[in-house]
């Protein structure tokens, strides 16, 4: 819960300096963004004309970014910070590990390239987790006892993640979920769980449900997968929703499994006026198809999410009923949706088009709303580790890098944060940001709707800061 | 059987017993927690090796022991804020009682079918824990980090929260499970077994109440399945669908055949294995499972029976 | 929408299903029926099929290839494992479950490596739309009902219309006794291994312009497959096929009126009842 107001500051300047392409009213940047890291900002602000010298060869045009980053050298004889990476190699979040890993790397070579970490290079060690709760707690345990990393860089799924997080808590590394799960800010974890790079299911949804209500309509039905990432959303903006004045006409669960869904949307009511769906896994694409299949050229108004369709390329035979249809996404997929320096910086060094594709393979798409937080929190650990002073594994190291990371109140644009501006409520170890709202157009998506960060802010007692180290 | 045997059995036994417990002071941190994992497991691996080494009844079920067990504990600390000591206790109970009603209705079958009944009911297992969800929390599960009171057991305070803690615990849970398996394969009970093991209608024959004995098996392999999911929810503080999922049993399954069917050692050898296998070959490479598929089969085709199996048929011919 | 459109919806989709679990459950009742083992990795070579229609279609921009050379490929593939993995080991069940498993590692990471952890579409050889009084519904899904049943002939045909059929029965029988009669058992055996496997492939093919091709695809088939073989009793090729349309079926309709979880776990019970009344299954000949 926010106790004070956060004032304005020339941070503002950065911020409003984006373009938005096609964006609807309502962007105000509010105050909440002129917050910045307690103390003095101590990152140095890249602006430049020259362009970055590629080492490899691209096929596919990237849009070349004027941004530079002067190389400095890492200090001399300064042991590296080792940062452990547990990742879905393998199992159902493959294609998320493929390009969480990817990012990660291609921030940690960019921050060496920097100068590390108080001068310290960035060793990253990585371990699959397979995307099993159980694996989960045991790479865990090895990055923090054989590897003793400094800090962990955590997983995507839920279950994992919850698995996760207490045992990194019981061995006292603070570890960073890069989910969108409601794990962290929900209390449950720990004094050593945070998610500073990515905003929780729950404030996405609070933000978006004005959206939806004003423009798409107020007899809601929808369709979510029968486990615990759609009850998130069947509970959450079905609530919002509700105290917006709309009716959710009919709730559709759909087993995880399922590989056909006709017989389920014959329980779409007649009147409903906009159809909610966020239906994940590999039956996506059938999902599509028949629902085109179904409605045929009269249908409700869609509003789907983007993690749907991570890692599959709009343009994919079978998804041309999508056209016309809306979108959350937590950050565009397409470059311009949110055209900035800093946007075509990440996406040059992480190896990614500007359609959110692959450079050296345009049919693989990337799981672009979601891998940013790996960057992100990478710079996050950073700037925490260099103001709070930082240096060895001791109790009070870490107790003054959480302290200090709690005493964030948000970050600012730059090539740190390519996403956007975010708030951080320490008391909730969690960040907020802006959403995406985007229509189908032409295969495309064409952002029509971006959200204040403010929007997406809820009530929460959790305080994370009273629980013990 | 032979004096000298069975107290080279025994010591050997205890042995190993001996040696789990002396190996947490001599190996590194990640070591002794891996160990704490194994040994979870492996009473997990050796409840189910009753059921199919000795009493030749292949289950596709028994993830939903494991889950008794770790819902039962889990939940009850959860909701009602129970003591370890409590949770554990009902979850032994919990286990017996789904055991004996599955011992009562699967039984019935035998063979592939069998094999099918326990999956099938498995998975319902698995499904009514989603739907629950409200509850149970589904696959996205529940921690249990802040409600694991410490006991006290003679002035001295326990807390699960500690590697010591953690370790000793499973080291007891292991042991015991170790050697009442022991206890039972080397007794007459179990001669029956792998006598309605080798040839059932021959066992009938003579007179036995063959069934009666499989129901008892499968009651003391539940149960002990039971005891590891307990033990899990109380070291690892995670309670969730995924371990009442499928895969939870074919584990159990690998890791009995690849360390030695109807061998007492042979499931912690093999699930010592595969864990060690999967860690081992992971940090070697990104494409590891196909380290470990080819290990799976170079194990197999060097020793068929499994490893300890093996090691038996070849050398020492006296293990059990 | 009413419920009786619910219902025939249901339906429509629970046979097309059921063609597809039937083509799969007929490869696995092949081998589980003749060799007397569970290939655990019989689910990957449904997976292969269908990643070979998407190289087929996105390389060759030809579907019908795939349909020949997937089940081909997969065949090979299952000579060379039941040559170099099966029988050094005797076709003993509990140890085949192991170096199956240890398959599936493989195939899996393999194709994981070579295709990627995508979930890539298959464009269908034909596209229409059937157009029903209540609702559209995908031609090419009938089409695919249509193949399965002609292979379902063929397979039919050679079980019981040619020597090695007549081999394979002996043999599923009782091998001891079909040995003594010079049935070439182990050629028999590497037979019914690469046909049951490629039916798999085959059908892989057939689905994966329906449901994408993935990596991870083959548990789930070979999970149901697994249940549909037993449930429709060891022995008997027909009993599979009712087993397969029977599970479709009921998916297919039970979850139009319970919510899909409750759904299943009806379904699933009321299979354990079937099983527990008649424990050889519908049409098992004997007891294994």
């Amino acid at each position: 819960m926010f106790k004070e107001k956060l004032s304005r500051r020339d941070a503002i300047k950065a911020v409003s300096k984006t373009a938005l392409a096609g964006a609807a009213a309502g962007t105000g940047i509010i105050g909440a963004v002129g917050g910045y890291f307690a103390g003095s900002a101590s990152i140095p602000r890249v602006e430049g004309v020259q362009t970055i010298t590629r080492t490899q060869t691209v096929t596919q045009t990237v849009t070349q970014s004027p941004v530079t980053v002067t190389k400095t050298e890492t200090a001399p004889g300064k042991p590296p910070i080792k940062i452990g990476f547990e990742v879905h190699r393998t199992g159902i979040g493959a294609v998320y590990g493929l390009w969480y890993e990817r990012t990660t790397l291609a921030a940690v070579n960019l921050i060496n390239e920097m100068g590390g970490i108080d001068g310290r290079p960035i060793q990253l060690i990585i371990e699959d987790d397979g995307t099993d709760p159980q694996r989960g707690v045991q790479v865990v345990e090895k990055l923090a006892l054989e590897h003793k990393v400094d800090f962990i860089l955590g997983a995507l799924f839920s279950n994992v993640v919850l698995s996760a997080a207490p045992r990194a808590g019981e061995l006292k590394k603070p570890y960073f979920a890069v989910s969108e799960g409601y794990h962290v800010p929900s209390g449950q974890l720990n004094r050593y769980s945070f998610q500073p790079g990515i905003t929780d299911v729950r404030a996405q949804l609070e933000a978006i449900a004005d959206w939806i209500v004003e423009n798409l309509g107020t007899k809601i039905t929808m369709i979510y997968p029968d486990y615990a990432f759609g009850y998130d959303h069947r509970d959450w903006f079905g609530r919002k929703a509700r105290s917006l004045g709309a009716t959710i006409k009919e709730l559709i669960p759909i087993p995880p499994t399922e590989t056909t869904f006709t017989k389920y949307f014959t329980k779409i009511p007649a009147d409903t006026e906009v159809l909610y769906h966020v239906m994940v896994g590999p039956a996506v694409l059938t999902f599509v198809k028949e629902l085109g299949e179904f409605f045929g050229a009269k249908r409700p108004e869609l509003f789907g999410f983007v993690d749907s369709i991570e890692g599959v390329d709009l343009a994919s035979p079978g998804l041309e009923f999508l056209e016309g249809t809306y979108f959350w996404e937590a950050f565009p997929r397409y470059l311009d949706g949110y055209d900035t320096p800093y946007h075509r910086f990440y996406r040059q060094r992480v190896g990614v088009n500007e359609n959110g594709a692959d450079v050296k393979d345009p049919k693989n798409v990337s799981t672009f709303s979601h891998m940013f937080s790996c960057w992100e929190t990478l710079f996050v650990i950073k700037e925490a580790v260099e103001q709070s002073g930082y240096k060895n594994q001791t109790p009070a190291d870490y107790k003054a890098f959480i302290e200090t990371l709690e005493n964030f109140r948000g970050f600012n644009e730059g090539i740190q944060h390519p996403h956007g501006p975010k708030i951080f409520v320490g008391a909730l170890h969690q960040a907020f940001s802006h959403q995406f709202i985007s229509q189908v157009k032409n295969s495309r998506f064409k952002v029509v709707h971006k959200t204040s960060i403010d929007s997406g802010l809820y009530e929460s007692d959790v305080d994370y800061t009273k629980y013990p180290l | 059987m032979k004096l000298e045997n069975r107290r080279r059995i025994l010591t050997t036994h205890l042995s190993i017993i001996l040696v789990l417990f002396l190996l947490q002071f001599v190996v590194p941190p990640f070591h002794a927690t891996m160990l704490t994992r194994i040994m979870v497991f492996a009473t997990y691996a050796v409840g189910y090796n009753l059921l199919l080494g000795y009493t030749g009844l292949m289950s596709l079920g028994h993830a939903m022991f494991f889950s008794t067990g770790l819902y039962t504990t889990g939940l009850t600390i959860y909701y009602l804020d129970l003591g370890i000591v409590e949770a554990f206790l009902l979850g032994i109970l919990a286990s017996f009682v789904i055991s004996a009603l599955m011992a009562f209705i699967t039984l019935r079958t035998s063979g592939v079918f069998f094999l099918i009944i326990t999956m099938i009911f498995s998975q319902v297992f698995y499904l009514t824990t989603l739907y629950f969800n409200n509850v149970t929390y589904g696959d996205q599960g529940f921690v249990l980090t802040g409600k694991l009171k410490p006991l006290e057991l003679a002035g001295i305070i326990i807390d699960f929260s500690s590697n010591v803690v953690k370790y000793n615990f499973a080291l007891t849970l292991f042991a015991f499970s170790f050697l009442l398996n022991l206890r039972l394969v080397n007794s007459a009970f179990g001669r029956i077994l792998v006598a309605i093991r080798e040839n059932e209608e021959k066992a009938e024959m003579l007179g036995y109440n063959t069934l009666g004995f499989k129901r008892l098996a499968l009651i003391f392999s539940g149960i002990i399945a039971g005891i590891s999911g307990s033990a899990y929810a109380l070291i690892f503080s995670y309670v969730g669908s995924s371990f009442a999922f499928i895969h939870n049993s074919i584990n159990p399954l690998l890791w009995t055949l690849l360390g030695g069917a109807g061998t007492t050692i042979g499931p912690l050898v093999g699930t010592g294995l595969m864990l060690y296998l999967i860690d081992f070959t992971s940090s070697l490479t990104p494409h590891y499972p196909i380290l470990v598929g080819a290990m799976l089969i170079a194990v197999i085709l060097g020793f068929p029976p499994g490893v300890v199996g093996g090691i038996r048929r070849r050398w020492l011919k006296w293990l059990p | 929408m009413n419920i009786e459109v619910a219902i025939v919806l249901g339906l429509l989709d629970g046979v097309i299903l059921g063609f597809n679990i039937a083509l799969v459950a007929l490869g696995l009742s092949i081998v589980f029926g003749v060799m007397r083992i569970v290939n655990v990795s019989h689910g990957e070579f449904f997976m292969l099929g269908a990643v070979v229609a998407w190289y087929s279609v996105t390389l060759l921009n030809n579907f019908i290839i795939a349909l020949i050379a997937a089940p081909l490929m997969v065949a090979g593939l299952a000579a060379v494992v039941d040559r170099f993995i099966l029988r050094p080991i005797n076709y003993n069940p509990e140890n085949t479950i192991v170096v199956t498993i240890g398959l599936l590692f493989i195939i899996q990471q393999l194709v994981h490596i070579i295709y990627g952890p995508y979930s890539r579409p298959v464009t269908p050889p034909i596209y229409f739309r059937v157009d029903f009084p209540w609702f559209g519904y995908s031609g090419y899904k009938i089409i695919i009902a249509g193949i399965s049943a002609l292979l379902m002939v063929l397979t039919w045909f050679i079980i019981f219309k040619t020597k090695l059929g007549l081999y394979m029965r002996a043999t599923q029988q009782d091998s001891e006794i079909a040995q003594a009669f010079a049935v070439p058992v182990r050629r028999v055996y590497v037979t019914a291994l690469a046909l049951g496997s490629a039916l798999a492939a085959v059908a892989g093919v057939l689905i994966a312009p329906v449901q994408q091709a993935y990596y991870l695809m083959g548990l789930d088939a070979l999970l149901i497959s697994f249940m549909v073989v037993i449930i429709g009793g060891l022995g008997s090729l027909s009993g599979t096929l009712i087993a397969a349309f029977m599970v479709g079926v009921i998916d297919g309709i039970v979850s139009v009126f319970f919510s899909p979880t409750l759904a299943r776990i009806v379904a699933s019970l009321i299979v354990t009842l079937v099983l527990l009344l008649r424990p050889r299954g519908l049409f098992g000949a004997e007891a294994t």
